[in-house]
């Protein structure tokens, strides 16, 4: 086992929840919205200190994004905490409509995605919401990969100028960002360099990346790891600098059709067509299962990943 | 054409002395005011569908008279400062309807009435359905349905948060309180008290391919709100002096929804109450006949 997968693990929810609480003491327009996930978006000490600026709508996810939009308008800074699947399915034209087509400052959390619901099902689980949302114009999508980088990215957030998700891992994760390291949208962190293959990871997905690096290093194989936290806007050159190494694996807690894996390759069949190799969950609804075994099922293991890279540069190589 | 759209001061100053008119006249000659000023709007929502050769015409002559009656009587708002963060909200959640809005906002002084001739033009920030940040006084990008009362909740709860004295004020259409959302939104706004708040339903019976009550029926629509908690107050959606008293009622700590009993397509006889009339674009002769009716 590497150092990685043997170091302390944390629930992000924990770092969002103690950011927004800092926040909100900072600045009084900032409040929360949420659809009685008060418990589940780790709202408790929000709705203690601040019961005022806790907005609860029940459970009504199109009216719980309207209000949000509305909240906006009338001056405040929304923050937008419920389960991804039901946020990103359930009021998908109000974000495309209300925050991003209206130009809204309202954050919305996504929480608990990918598969973190585990055994709860496909219909908890949230692997669309990087397709759904990377299709709509004037949003920002940050996937924040460990506790440090989330609590920058809700700072961030908060300073905004328009409508942003924030998908915001259950799955416990390694830290791995830099402390301190204030979020930069749409710019990647290497976190290890290598030339001769580049790992292009998000979320949960970044530390498993990490360590199948440290794998393909016990053979010689140099992997550049990328934390891609920002979804839209992609960093075109962070990517395109990935290229020059030759070959590409992207790795995600979502589904391969439309989210990060297609992002990157989009940009790379047009300016610098490399081998590519796109994991995450294949067009199939998740069987019953924990969430890290649905992980392993799927091929999300730093082992599958360090093989597929391996893959990877065999065809290139041939 | 242009791109970026600015208030026009000429017009502004008028809207402002017609409402400094229309405040000081009494009841009776009040409502002659707004209904002179309805039928002015009328005309040119006619003149601006025949040229831009797209509309919702029908709920467009429905929905005139709310409109003329809340920016001529009802709101606190400042043409020239759109954004005035003090400013009472106008939300048109029946967003195809968007002629009658760009025409009263025109009337207004928000834009200019010039701008008009651009209505749903390539590249105009006049789009066929509102679009906020490209015209000034619209509050949010509407046009799918079901999202104008949520919006409205959140400005109203925003502002009461604040202590602010904003009143929030959503036009709805009836075929479009089929949607769902609707009724989470009104369920909120009951459970928050937004007595600042005020919804008019566009009740003209009619939606875009059938009668409502054939289609999806309402009734009983009061009952429907009152048993969801808000005030309700039915009034003849035409009729500018029962439009002013529902609009001037004292708020009761409830949100408030004024049923407006409208025709859609009124004031041109042969649109009135035809479904065919939802979106359909009179030909330059039948423009030149609806100009010329008695009505208008």
């Amino acid at each position: 086992m590497t150092e990685l997968a043997a170091s302390e693990l944390f629930d992000c929810r924990v770092a969002f929840a103690e950011t927004l609480l800092e926040l909100a003491a900072e600045d009084h327009r900032i409040v929360a919205v949420c659809n009685d996930s008060v418990g589940s978006s780790n709202l408790v000490g929000f709705k203690e200190r601040y019961p005022d600026r806790l907005v609860n709508v029940g459970i009504a996810e199109q009216n719980m994004v309207g209000v949000a939009a509305g909240l906006a308008n009338a001056g405040l800074v929304p923050f937008v905490c419920a389960a991804a699947p039901f946020l990103t399915g359930r009021a998908l034209e109000q974000i495309k409509a209300d925050v991003a087509y209206s130009g809204y400052h309202v954050v919305l959390c996504g929480m608990s995605p990918g598969m973190a619901y585990g055994q709860l099902g496909a219909t908890h689980h949230s692997i669309e919401d990087l397709s759904w949302l990377r299709a709509i114009a004037d949003l920002d999508i940050v996937v924040p990969a460990d506790p440090q980088q989330t609590a920058q990215a809700v700072r961030w957030a908060a300073a905004a100028r328009r409508g942003a998700f924030l998908r915001i891992p259950r799955f416990k994760v390694p830290a791995i960002s830099e402390p301190h390291s204030p979020f930069r949208l749409g710019q990647a962190d290497v976190l290890r360099e290598g030339s001769d293959i580049a790992i292009i990871a998000a979320g949960s997905m970044v530390s498993r990346a990490l360590e199948a690096a440290a794998q393909l290093q016990a053979d010689d194989i140099g992997a550049r790891v990328l934390n891609m936290a920002t979804i839209s806007p992609i960093d075109r050159d962070a990517i395109l600098a990935a290229a020059e190494t030759g070959a590409i694996v992207t790795v995600e807690e979502a589904t391969v059709t439309g989210g990060l894996g297609s992002a990157v390759a989009s940009l790379v069949v047009e300016c610098r067509p490399v081998p590519m190799r796109i994991l995450g969950i294949p067009r199939a609804f998740a069987p019953t299962g924990s969430a890290g075994f649905l992980l392993e099922y799927f091929g999300l293991t730093a082992d599958h990943i360090a093989q597929e890279a391996r893959k990877v540069l065999a065809r290139r190589h041939g | 054409m242009t791109n970026t759209l600015g208030s026009d001061p000429h017009a502004a100053n008028a809207w402002s002395r017609r409402r400094a008119a229309i405040a000081a006249a009494p009841p009776a000659e009040r409502a002659a005011l707004l209904a002179a000023e309805a039928r002015a709007a009328r005309r040119d929502i006619v003149r601006t569908i025949g040229h831009a050769r797209l509309g919702h015409i029908g709920g467009d002559l429905s929905i005139i008279d709310v409109l003329t009656t809340l920016y001529n009587g009802v709101l606190h708002v400042t043409p020239e400062e759109p954004e005035w963060p003090a400013r009472d909200r106008l939300v048109l959640s029946k967003g195809h309807c968007s002629c009658a809005l760009y025409v009263t906002l025109a009337r207004a002084g928000f834009i200019s009435r010039s701008d008009l001739a651009d209505f749903a033009a390539d590249l105009s920030p006049l789009n066929g359905h509102p679009a906020h940040g490209k015209v000034p006084g619209v509050e949010f990008s509407t046009g799918p349905l079901g999202h104008g009362l949520s919006e409205a909740v959140g400005v109203a709860l925003g502002t009461k948060l604040q202590a602010g004295s904003s009143r929030v004020y959503v036009v709805l259409g009836d075929g479009e309180l089929q949607e769902g959302s609707n009724w989470e939104a009104a369920m909120a706004a009951a459970q928050y008290g937004l007595a600042n708040l005020v919804a008019t339903v566009d009740r003209n019976r009619l939606q875009q391919g059938a009668r409502t009550e054939e289609t999806n029926h309402l009734e009983p629509l009061a009952a429907k709100w009152a048993a969801f908690g808000w005030k309700v107050i039915e009034a003849d959606g035409h009729d500018h002096g029962q439009l002013l008293t529902a609009y001037r009622s004292e708020p009761d700590g409830r949100p408030a929804v004024v049923i407006a009993h409208t025709v859609k397509g009124k004031g041109v006889s042969f649109m009135e109450d035809r479904v065919e009339w939802h979106h359909k674009v009179p030909t330059e002769d039948q423009v030149s006949q609806a100009l010329a009716e008695p009505a208008q």
